[in-house]
């Protein structure tokens, strides 16, 4: 088995158009989320959510381009290439043979789907522009990574909700760690704030209406995101041989089937996979020092999470931090494992442990140490990340300090 | 109406080239300007929408299309004809 370590990150989400602007502004404590301004945002109940802001599609692409490039695809391309960048690597001859993208998304070109529908329903047009297919599909984004970089190797999409990130980077990191691929380009992307976006979500009645107060008492329920983050997964030795700068080592991936509800979580799905991952990493309960918890801000969610970690780490339970960043940048979908993977490497690269902001109440349900409101330094040498998604999917992953 | 057609067909064609609508010559092949499949798809599209008419064209097998794209000449007429149609069809 080789060692999988991550030598590139980028991102572009409602807290910053960087890897870096976002881990600021996670350390600050920053709320993403604000008014939604989206197309008939007066129709919907739920207009609040964490928009990307400031962000001017005409200044990183041409028209062709934007023309096949969906939303969640231009926010992936943004995001490979401030990874790819990072990392000093550049694919061709076997390298490029050999290396792929696996990328996480739960609704693909969901902007496309949503102008065209209205555009012939509502608005009784019989012409639909000829790209809407190749832009609305969900691998278009894993698609024109593996294009832009001249990646030849495997690369596919992985549609499992709101797991769907940590899905694709545990695919990868299996990938690499078997000897597949010396590199993998993955993480995740989603743009699911446009009007049918919200108004699905709307129905199910778990938005809150005001913000995300994970394990707060007073929560009152989820507030979507958008974005991307793509990091690089490179083989150990293949990354030491360049001299390439080490962000953090995976160690550990598990996932698991609830097997019994397609939106109630299950503590013993949740339970299974994180000691999965630990056991696949070779941890003990006590090393991991940060959870990024999945954290929605859902009763249903922080309730059976919480239950989740205590009964895996016992009494270690206590003495570990565990935050949840859904309640800055709003939860991705399908990306937010991948953006909330930059808090884990935060935590283990910068020692700076992410705050769970909008916390106002206890909640006897959740008395674990949430990190509220303020980031906290300290010294992590190993961390999991958290996803938990409707359909009962679960995938975690154990990352530790190089 | 012609020469109107002529010049919005030519800038269709120019805008997907990425050229002036002047060096579309209309002895020159979709090729030479460099327009590719997909792009020849989306200048149809914006053909059909320009003159809300429907182009014969199947792009699995664009010669067995009962619409010439062998130049730009051939695709000013085809669409000429094809608006000339419609404007019959519509009494005008």
């Amino acid at each position: 088995m080789k060692r999988v370590v991550i030598t590139g990150q980028g991102t572009i989400n409602a807290l910053g158009h960087s890897a870096a602007d976002t881990c600021a502004a996670m350390r600050a404590g920053t709320l993403g989320i604000g008014e939604l301004d989206i197309r008939d945002v007066e129709r919907l109940a739920i207009r609040i959510g964490g928009q990307v802001r400031g962000y001017v599609p005409e200044d990183h692409f041409n028209r062709q381009q934007i023309a096949l490039y969906d939303r969640f695809t231009q926010f992936a391309l943004l995001a490979a290439d401030e990874a790819i960048r990072q990392s000093g690597l550049r694919f061709d001859g076997d390298l490029a043979l050999r290396s792929g993208v696996v990328l996480g998304t739960s609704g693909g070109g969901m902007t496309t789907l949503d102008e065209n529908y209205r555009s012939v329903y509502e608005e009784g047009k019989n012409r639909v522009h000829p790209f809407v297919v190749p832009k609305l599909m969900n691998n278009a984004a894993a698609s024109h990574i593996s294009m832009t970089h001249n990646l030849m190797g495997p690369s596919f999409t992985v549609a499992t909700a709101c797991a769907s990130s940590n899905h694709a980077m545990g695919q990868a990191f299996q990938m690499v760690r078997t000897g597949a691929s010396p590199v993998m380009i993955t993480g995740g992307t989603e743009s699911m704030l446009c009007f049918g976006g919200v108004k699905a979500w709307e129905g199910l009645r778990v938005m809150s209406r005001d913000a995300c107060r994970p394990f707060s008492a007073n929560r009152n329920g989820m507030v979507q995101g958008e974005g991307a983050a793509v990091f690089v997964f490179e083989e150990y030795e293949h990354a030491k041989k360049r001299g390439a700068d080490i962000l953090a080592e995976v160690v550990g991936f598990a996932m698991t089937s609830d097997a019994s509800d397609i939106v109630m979580p299950s503590k013993q799905g949740a339970a299974r996979a994180m000691r999965g991952a630990l056991a696949d990493a070779a941890l003990s309960p006590e090393d991991i020092g940060y959870i990024n918890a999945h954290g929605t801000g859902t009763a249903a969610n922080d309730k059976t999470e919480c239950a989740a970690v205590a009964e895996v780490f016992g009494a270690h339970a206590d003495r570990l931090m565990i935050s949840s960043t859904k309640s800055m940048h709003g939860h991705l979908i399908g990306g937010t494992g991948a953006v909330e993977l930059l808090a884990c490497i935060m935590a283990l690269r910068d020692g700076v442990i992410a705050p769970t902001i909008g916390y106002e109440e206890p909640d006897p349900e959740c008395t674990l140490d949430v990190v509220p409101n303020t980031a906290r330094e300290a010294t992590v040498t190993a961390v999991l990340s958290n996803a938990f998604a409707f359909g009962g999917l679960n995938a975690v992953l154990a990352l530790r300090s190089v | 109406m012609s020469s109107s057609v002529a010049e919005k067909v030519r800038e269709i064609i120019a805008e997907q080239a990425v050229l002036d609508t002047e060096d579309v010559k209309p002895e020159a092949t979709l090729e030479e300007l460099g327009i590719d499949s997909l792009g020849l798809v989306e200048s149809i599209f914006a053909i059909e929408e320009a003159f809300d008419i429907q182009v014969p064209f199947n792009a699995n097998d664009p010669s067995e299309s009962d619409f010439d794209i062998s130049n730009v000449a051939a695709i000013i007429g085809a669409v000429e004809k094809l608006v000339a149609e419609q404007e019959r069809a519509a009494g005008g």
